[in-house]
Formats: C-alpha cells, structure tokens, sequence
C-alpha cells in the first residue's frame, strides 16, 4: 500500500505559484480559501528560499487529535481527508496545525468560520467517489482517477513531489547525489516523523 | 451566475477579498506585503456581502463549468499562450465546456509543467471578463452594436480618412498573441490596404536583439533552446529574470547546474532567478556595454579567446579588442558600479567552463542603445568560440507566446514576412507567392515621395512604417515633419496592450486627438479607458487562442500546431476572421484570399494560411513545416528526446520537435529542422549550419567568408558565398535541380517554361545568365536549397560572423549614457547620439533630450520588469481570477536606505514622478532586492491614471479584477538608434509620500 506525501525541494522552487493556481484551477477554490500557497523566506536577499506549503497529510495528524467532533480521517493511502458534514468550524485544528493549512470561507470578526476546508490530495471526501457532490464539497479526487495532485503534476520546475513516500524519496535522493549538497526536506521531520 | 457577488465587490474596492494572516510570514515578503495592503481596502468588500467563498461553492454546484460525472470527455492540445517556452497545454473538454485541464507530460518543452499562468489557463474558456459583443462609446456610454454595423461604420470611416489623408493615416497594430496564421494576415492585410504602418510587440521586446543579431550571424533568434541547456557548463543571465519570466525554462536551467552547471544572473536586482545562481552582479541599469567590455577585458588580458574559433568564424575582432582596451577595470567600476574581483570571476568562470550560453532578455534590449548591448553579448560569446555549438549559444528567450512567430511571418513595420525588407526586390517576390500584380499591390500605396532617412527620398512602400513604440508620435508629430503625407488619424488594435509603451500622458493626448480608436481584443484593455474620449471607440471581441487552431513558434523556433478547444465565447470572431472582413468591407478580399479558402463563418483556413507562408519563408526556413507534419509532431510529442529535441523512431524519427527553423526545402524535402543553429558538426541535411554569408563575401580587401570552418560532409571545404542559380552553375550542379525546379526558377526570372530546352545542358548561355540572378531566397521552388543541400552545404553560404556592423551607427558597440542618466557627469564622456531627422518616417531626439540634467530632481533609477503572474499589458492575466488573487496591488521596490532618506516606510502609499511629468501612486515595497539609488515596478499593470481609479470607464462586466497604475505613465523618452526599441529600462524618478 502505497503511503502518500509531499516533498518541496526548496533548491528548486523559484516561487512561480502554478501550485497555488492548479489547485485553484482543479478544484474550483473560491477567491481568499488557499489550500496551497507558496512561503519565501529572506525575501530579497542572498539565501532567499521558497517553499510551497498545503496540508502535509501528517502521520500522526496533530488536526485530528484535536478536533472536538472527530470529523478527520485517514485513507489507506495515508491521505488526511476530513467530513465536511461533521465539521462545525470551531478552528481547533488551525491551531494545531504545524503547516498552516486548514482555511475557512468567512472571515467577520464574530461569525462563524464555515466549514473548514483544506488540502485533499486532490483525493476528495467521504462521499462517493467522483460524484458531483464530492466535487462540490471537496473537490477534484484524482487519486481516484489514478492520478497525483495537480500542484504536484504541474510544477514548474518539478520541486513540489506528491506520491508514494518511497518513490519521492528516491527521486528526491538522486538529486542530492546529483547536487552533493544537504537534503532540503523542509516540514518532512515534523510531517512524518524522519527526514528522507 | 460565477463569481459576480465577488466581480461587484472587487470592482469596488482595490480588489482585495485576503484570507487570514498566515502563521508562516514570519519576516515581511513580497506576499506577505501584498497581502496586508489589501486587507484594509478589502474589508469593506468581505464585511458587506456573504464571503465570496460561498458564491463559488454555489457556483461549483449549480455552475456550468464544473466537471460533471457521465459526461464524455474530449481531450484538446493546445500550447499556452503567456510565454514563449512553448508549454503544451492538455484540455479536457464536456459538452463544449472546458472543464479540466492536465499536465502535458508528453511535451519534451514543458514535461507537464506549468508556471502560475499556464496552470490556471482554464480561466480563459470560463472566465466572463470578455469584451462580449461589439461595442462602441457614444456620448460617454458603451452602446452594444451589430457585427455589421462595426464593420461598416469602422469601414466607412477608414475609407474617408484614406480618401482625405491616403493610407499611411490608418495606424495598425498586430500581435505577438496572434497564432502565424493570424500575425501573417495582419502583415498582408496592411499590403492590400497600402501601407507600412503597423507594427507589434516585438519592437518593444527583443527588436534590439532581431537586429543586433542577425547583423552578426544572420539570423536575429535564439540560436539553440532551452532543452539545450542541459548541455551547458555556464549559464550566464543578463537582464533576464527566468524564475518570473519564463518559469518552466527553469526546470531545465535547474537541471543543467544540478548537473554541474555554474550560472551567473547580472541585474541590477536580485531577482528570483539570482537567488539560484552561483553569482550575482549587479549593473547599474543601462551600463551593459561597459561590463561585457570590461569582462573580455580580463578574457584579453589572460589570453582565455579561442583563438582557432576566432581565426576561422569571426570578423572584426581586432577593433573590439581596441574598444575594450578602454575599459580597465577601474573604469569599468566606475561607471557600471561592479569591483574588479566581480568581473574577472564572472570571467573566469564563463573562461573556464565551456560551453557556456548567455541568455538575455529586455534587461538588455530596452535602452535607446539596444543593438549595442546585443551585439556585445555577441560578441563576447564570439570571443569565447560559444556559438554554434550545443550547450552554448545566445539563448535569447522571447517574450509572449508567438512573439518569434510574428516576428518572423507577421507584422512588422520595416520588413515583409520572413524579413525580405521593403525593397521593391521583396515586394515583388511576395506579389509572386500571393499570385497579384506587383503594379496592383503598389496601386494601393500613396503615389508620394518622402524622406526615407538622411534626405534619401523613396516611396512609401519602401520607407518603414511608424513602429509601436512611436505611434503616439504619429497622431502627434505635425505632419510636415513626417515622411508621409499626413498624420496618423485613427488606430486599429488588435490583440495590443498600450500600457507597455512609455510616455503615458503623450500617449492619453495622442488618444484623445484620434478621429477614431479601435479595439480587437478579448478585453478592452487600458486603450479603451484611460483617455477622456467619449465617442468614437470601438470594441470588437476577439478570440483568444484557445478559440481557434493555427500554429505558433516557440523561443527556440519549434513550431506547434494548436487544436481549438472551445468554440468563440459570445460574439467573439478570431483575428483572421475579422481581418477578413474588414478586407471584404474594403474591396480586396477576393485578391488577399485568392488561394485561401474560407470556412464557415467567414474563418480564412488557417492551414491553406500556412501553405501560403511556406511557399514564400524561403530565408528563414518556414518552408518545410506544412500543417500537416506539424500535427503528426502534435500526435507523436513523446517520441521526442527531451535533451536533443530529437524524434527517435516512430513515425517523425529524425526530425527536430517542432521543426526548429530554418527546416529547408519543401516539407516533401523532409529536412528535419535546425536545433542548433550555426553547429558545423552536423550535416546541413541533419540540421546542421555555417555563419550566413549576409553581409557580402569582403570588406575593405578582407574575405567575410569562414576560414577553413565547414559544416561536416560539405563538399566546400572553405567558406563560400549565398547560392544562386549563377553559382550552381559555376559549380556544375545546377543540372541536379530538376525540370519542375527549373521551369519554377525560370518562371522567376520572367522565363517562359516553353523557352527552355528538354535538357539544361544545352540551354544557350544568355538564357542562362538571365537565370543567374535567382537564388535560395527567391527561388520559389526550393530547388537551389535542395540541391546545395544534397551536396553539405548551407544554402545562405559560409561566411564569419563579424563584429563590426559598418551599417549601423556604432559599428563597433560602444556605451552611451542613457538619455536620463543619474550619472550625468559621464555625459561628456559618453553622449549620445545627436537628434536625427527622419528615422522610421519621424524625427527622434536624442542629444536635445540628454542637454538637459535631471538627475538632481529626478535622483533614482527608474527601471520595470515582470511578475510571474501576470503577462504584458496584464489585462488578460488581471482578469483571472486565480492569479488576481496572487498579485492585488501594484507597487515600487525601494531600498531601505532610499525609504528612510524620505520618510517612506513599507506599504505606505506614494507618488513616483517621472522627469516627464508623468505620476503614478503606487504602494512603497521596502526591500533590499533592488539597490539603493534604484527603484523598481512590474509594468503589468492598467486602470488607473495618475491617481485615479478609472474603473467607471470599462464597459459593465469587462473591468479587470485587479487593476493600478501603468508604470509607462511615468517613464520617458529615449529610442533605439537602429530599431526605435524604447528605452524603459533605465530611466530616473523621484519618490514622495502620498
């Protein structure tokens, strides 16, 4: 069984964002919900870095251990997905979250949150498999369809690896050997426990 | 209905609907800033409706452009339509209704990937922002109008006006967005009209380097690719910013240093694509000339030249060792600012790591002294033996998507397609592919006679047009001062952003004075809003690329063939289609179209287009991609090597992807396309090449042909000229061309096939000496190519590429300090050109701009550049919703140190003057990305004016969801010496708080 993660190899993202815009793009994420975005560190000067950050889909996912209603669950894939209609929108998992990735649609002062919405892997919801309704809640479900996420698939200079962990690792590795250089696994010691 | 609680809102405020604060902005980035300056604008937005998150979640139920389950999907190839690199597009397709989109992984360009733009592409068969429907302003309102009713009063004006002024009083202006079925049309539109006026993005682009280039090796493109650069040992970058530029060439630029590569960015920022180079420079903006100088002064200095490659392929070299003998390093510090260590390691390392390629792009050609700092690229990659060989190379990335196409083929206001000039020579070998009268073609023109440059004075049809970067000086220059009868009265735009164009305030007075404005686009653009005018406007909706198919050539020269994905939204007609009628409104449909025949719809057949352009691209090589070995390349993509672009088996095996040109002959030749251009270790039949032999075969007692260099299997084993019938015969292989080649070349030369004997051997030599004269470029057969070809040799000859173009103002390159210099004390020193009377049919000023000194008043640098997420004018990418939402604000980049010397802090709101007069109040970005003393914007940005906001003027619906001030409203005069290429790299300002 395969177990799903992402890698951003920080040496190769140049920030371009068609992560951000092919998760847009495939899931019809409304206007302010970012599902993925793309972080620069030293904006401007030598040692500048870009990672492009979503939900890692965590081994032992912090969201899920906090969540009041139990609404997160884990696929065979290793995917953390979450039932949208469980989830009242209390925000407890924004806050355990180490990456930053659960987003909520309204944003009043004193409202409600909505539901939260986050990161699928492009591996939709509990509903039934790429029906309408699972793409109107959560999405497209790629996986499904035997592919990978969009984010991944698209990325510019392939820096942003979705797949299984062993498979990203390796190709991961090869670079490493290529460059001689330290790994840059960024969020991977947090994510899953070990780096690659 | 999608989006349009949001459309309201965000036309309302800034455009700014942000999501939270984000744990992760730890330190202030570019994001981080975008995003807290438009929080406050943006409340207002969020707080008054339901979030705009619910709208689409409505929407994505409801919506017609969700992916629906149980419906068939069709899938559709198309190519992006942002940048040059050429990026494979795959469409998913329910319905008529674009409503996926998936990686190309079959692409060897883009290997599935995309930059923000192409991934979010779908916005363009879904989004509503569109000009819908024709439309003209009347009393200050958009009035919606008929098809017909446009065509006939857009018609009927143009024919009065071309009745009271002649034709050159029309101004045309094409596009690089255009597909080369469409960029040809609107060159051969204008013939039939009559005039040379229109012109495209090119000249704002790379027309410097077109210029510079060709005028050194031959051909004025990017010689080897971006798959290429694999190859590379040393990646040398000035004035290109990749990583927001060209994105997806990234990958491959990564993968060559992964590799080993080092690679050196020089700009005067630090870019994105610094951040990943081994070293970076940075240049005073403008001094370009004088840090290559200063680098071959090291190469000099350390004998590091490639003497052998020298001797053999290159001319002149010897003057430029006198040029830089000048330039020690403690000059070269001095005016470019860069330490001696910087410039000798940058050296040394392009020395030590051959091949190397060096990449530029509109770093290095914006300056009034672009052909200068090309040519210097040049000449340094000369210096170092880097042309011609895989891995080196001038790897020249072009701008927008068909930028190299409708360079090539389209609408240039100094040349016919395929750059065969004006002469009457080009004129009549056009006349000949289009199968008219040359007499009726000239009947259409004005019968005058005009100063076509230093008092010569020549017909119309001979003088180049007004180029993009002048039109406003045509509406505005008075008419006795121009090289035609009258000024320009009205302008037709179509598929043009005019925020890309410096002088803002001339440009909104040369808007008002027009007698009519028209707009062929998708969207209105800032020529629709930012004038005053309340009559005489006309919107036509027009297609975007993935509303047609066509062709259309990468950077690199590889042609694709692009399949239609959906039909036209609303109204919307394709570039081709309008032009058509608009050529049957004027009366000269029948002849434009004669061997094009029109499908439904009155759409021209883009492949009989493509016919055409192949029977008569003979000097670059566009003759040998017919439609359909185009779309076997489209079906076969995976079959390509992503390194050496090469088919290897299946039904293309052999050929080049996309059939880079020059792909030689006729496609039944089967020439597989050039790669690399000018790499004498191929076979010419493999796509191997010589330098061109353009420039004549000697000059003052010294042969220009190449010295014991020859491309392998080349049965001349020295350098020889450009083949003509004369010299095949001299060589004895003018009896391999074949009896159909030679009654074509005959035909040519005015020869009756009937008066030619069975046998060529015994033709009478008067016969043939009146054939002598036609050669690979008129030679409408393809038959002296074939034949020079099958014996190894390049049918453009094998001559050196020089360094001294005597033609030009500066044969040798040399610095001139930019019209608004910051260093005004190196005037004297390096001035520059003085003012010239006619240069493209209008005077353009040069030392009576530089008389004056700004630079007290007016003490940054001023220079513009890209943002990943937004192209050109920007209208088309402001408009999608998913990359408006990245970049909500325009804003300047300034130094801290500046910052704080004005009491300017971050995010503050400010004004920047231009010298000029032009104002624009943008937000302050506080960051040591830019150097002190030198300020930066984005240019892709429109909708406002000098302060205000202009959203009132869009037609309801059509206004981008971001919009901001045109940084062009600010910037100056200063035009290139040879190519009127405007210089918005480098000039001054001031910064003041608002």
């Amino acid at each position: 069984m395969a177990r799903m993660k992402f890698l951003c190899d920080a040496e190769r993202c140049i920030e371009c964002n068609a992560c951000v815009t092919a998760c847009k793009n495939e899931n019809e994420v409304p206007w302010g919900v970012n599902r993925r975005r793309v972080v620069t560190l030293n904006d401007g000067v030598p040692g500048e870095k870009s990672i492009s950050v979503a939900c890692m889909h965590c081994t032992d996912a912090p969201c899920a251990a906090v969540c009041p209603v139990d609404c997160f669950y884990t696929t065979d894939d290793g995917i953390v997905l979450h039932d949208k209609d469980l989830c009242i929108g209390c925000g407890y998992c924004f806050y355990a979250c180490p990456f930053g990735a659960p987003q909520y649609p309204q944003q009043e002062a004193f409202g409600v949150r909505g539901k939260m919405d986050k990161c699928t892997f492009c591996a939709g919801g509990p509903t039934e498999d790429l029906a309408d309704a699972e793409y109107a809640k959560y999405g497209a479900n790629r996986v499904a369809e035997g592919k990978l996420p969009a984010c991944a698939e698209m990325c510019s200079t392939k820096a942003l690896l979705a797949g299984d962990g062993d498979m990203v690792a390796d190709i991961y590795r090869e670079r490493i050997m290529r460059r001689s250089g330290r790994p840059q696994t960024w969020g991977w010691d947090k994510a899953y426990g070990g780096g690659v | 209905m999608k989006l349009i609680k949001k459309n309201a809102g965000a036309e309302k405020g800034s455009g700014s609907v942000s999501s939270f604060p984000s744990v992760f902005y730890t330190e202030m980035d570019r994001r981080t800033f975008l995003r807290r300056t438009g929080l406050t604008a943006g409340a207002a937005v969020v707080g008054s409706a339901m979030a705009p998150g619910m709208m689409r979640r409505a929407h994505a139920v409801e919506g017609t452009h969700a992916r629906k389950q149980g419906v068939p999907v069709e899938i559709r190839r198309s190519v992006c339509s942002h940048c040059s690199v050429g990026c494979g597009v795959v469409a998913e397709v329910q319905n008529g209704v674009w409503t996926g989109q998936e990686p190309d992984f079959d692409s060897p360009f883009n290997l599935g990937s995309h930059c923000a733009k192409g991934a979010s592409l779908r916005d363009h068969g879904i989004g509503e922002k569109r000009v819908k429907y024709p439309m003209k302003l009347e009393g200050g309102r958009w009035r919606r109008i008929s098809w017909d009713d446009a065509i006939t009063e857009i018609g009927d004006k143009f024919l009065q006006i071309r009745e009271e002024s002649g034709p050159d009083s029309i101004w045309w202006c094409g596009s690089s967005k255009a597909n080369n079925e469409g960029a040809y049309l609107q060159r051969k539109f204008v013939a039939f009209w009559g005039t040379n006026n229109i012109d495209h993005q090119a000249r704002i682009c790379h027309s410097t380097t077109v210029a510079g280039v060709a005028n050194t090796w031959g051909y004025g493109a990017m010689t080897n690719s971006f798959n290429d650069i694999h190859n590379a040992k040393c990646m040398f970058f000035i004035g290109s910013n990749a990583a927001e530029a060209h994105p997806v060439s990234m990958q491959h630029i990564l993968r060559a240093k992964e590799n080993g590569a080092k690679m050196i960015v020089v700009d005067p920022r630090f870019t994105r694509t610094a951040a990943h180079a081994d070293q970076h420079i940075s240049i005073r903006s403008g001094t370009d000339v004088p840090f290559i100088w200063g680098m071959l002064w090291h190469i000099f200095e350390n004998g590091w030249q490639d003497d052998e490659y020298i001797r053999q392929r290159v001319y002149g070299l010897n003057k430029v060792r006198e040029e830089v003998a000048r330039w020690t390093p403690d000059v070269v510090e001095d005016v470019t600012g860069v330490p001696e260590a910087q410039v000798r390691q940058a050296a040394q390392t392009m020395a030590e790591n051959r091949p190397g390629t060096i990449v530029w792009c509109m770093g290095g050609t914006q300056h009034h002294i672009g052909n200068n700092n090309t040519r210097a690229y040049c000449i340094l990659q000369l210096a170092l033996g880097n042309i011609g060989v895989s891995g080196g190379g001038a790897n020249i990335f072009r701008g927008h998507c068909n930028v190299q196409g409708a360079t090539d083929v389209g609408p240039n206001c100094h040349t016919l397609p395929a750059y065969y000039g004006l002469s009457e020579g080009a004129w009549r070998h056009w006349s000949r592919v289009w199968d008219v009268d040359f007499d009726y073609i000239k009947s259409r023109f004005d019968d005058g006679q005009y100063d076509a440059g230093g008092g010569k004075m020549s017909h119309p049809m001979h003088i180049p047009g007004i180029p993009v970067s002048r039109w406003i000086d045509g509406v505005l220059e008075d008419p006795a001062n121009q090289s035609q009868r009258d000024r320009t009265r009205a302008v037709f735009f179509q598929g043009h952003a005019v925020n890309s164009q410096s002088r803002g305030p001339d440009m909104k007075e040369a808007i008002e004075k027009l007698e009519m404005v028209v707009c062929s686009d998708p969207y209105p653009t800032h020529l629709a809003v930012m004038s005053e005018r309340t009559d005489g406007v006309y919107l036509l909706p027009t297609c975007t690329q993935f509303e047609q198919r066509g062709s259309i050539t990468a950077s690199n020269r590889s042609i694709q063939w692009r399949e239609k994905i959906v039909d036209p939204l609303f109204e919307s007609k394709t570039d081709s289609q309008i032009l058509y009628a608009f050529a049957q409104k004027f009366g000269f449909a029948d002849e434009m179209f004669k061997n094009i025949a029109i499908e439904e719809d009155g759409l021209p057949s883009p492949e009989d287009t493509l016919r055409e352009i192949n029977r008569g691209t003979w000097t670059i090589g566009y003759t040998g991609q017919s439609p359909e070995r185009l779309k076997l390349h489209l079906e076969n993509k995976h079959t390509f090597d992503t390194t050496t672009l090469r088919a290897v088996g299946g039904p293309c095996d052999g050929d080049y992807y996309g059939l880079p040109w020059p792909c030689w002959g006729t496609p039944e030749m089967k020439h597989p396309g050039t790669h690399v251009l000018y790499d004498p270790s191929q076979p010419v039949k493999d796509g191997g090449l010589t330098f061109r032999a353009r420039f004549g075969v000697e000059r003052e007692g010294e042969s220009l042909l190449a010295d014991g260099s020859y491309s392998v299997d080349s049965e001349l084993t020295d350098g020889y000229p450009e083949f003509t019938f004369g010299i095949l015969r001299q060589l004895g292989w003018h009896t391999d061309l074949s009896r159909e080649e030679l009654e074509v070349i005959a035909g040519v030369a005015g020869i009756n096939a009937s008066e030619l004997p069975s046998n060529i051997r015994t033709a009478s030599s008067e016969l043939l000496e009146r054939m002598d004269g036609i050669n690979w470029k008129t030679d409408l057969s393809g038959g002296i190519q074939r034949v020079a070809i099958d014996h190894g040799c390049a049918p453009f000859g094998n001559a050196k590429a020089r360094c001294e173009v005597w033609q030009f103002p500066d044969p040798i390159p040399v610095h001139r300090e930019p019209l608004y210099t910051p260093r005004y004390d190196l005037v004297a020193q390096y001035p520059t050109y003085d003012d010239v009377k006619a240069s493209y049919r209008l005077p353009t000023r040069y030392g009576s701009v530089q008389a004056e000194d700004y630079s007290k008043d007016f003490p940054l640098v001023f220079t513009s550049g890209r943002l990943v997420e937004y192209e050109g004018g920007g209208e088309e990418t402001r408009s999608n919703p998913w990359l408006a939402e990245l970049q909500q604000e325009m804003f300047v980049e300034i130094h801290p140190a500046d910052a704080n010397d004005r009491g300017i802090q971050d995010g503050q709101t400010v004004w920047l003057d231009g010298p000029e007069g032009g104002s624009i109040k943008i937000q302050a970005m506080v960051t040591e990305r830019v150097p002190r003393g030198t300020v930066w914007t984005p240019f892709h940005f429109g909708g406002h004016y000098q302060g205000e906001d202009l959203l009132d003027r869009y037609p309801e619906g059509t206004a981008p969801y971001v919009r901001g001030e045109a940084c062009n409203t600010a910037t100056t005069y200063g035009y290139d010496s040879v190519t009127q290429m405007q210089e918005t790299k480098t000039t001054l300002c001031q910064i003041r708080a608002a």
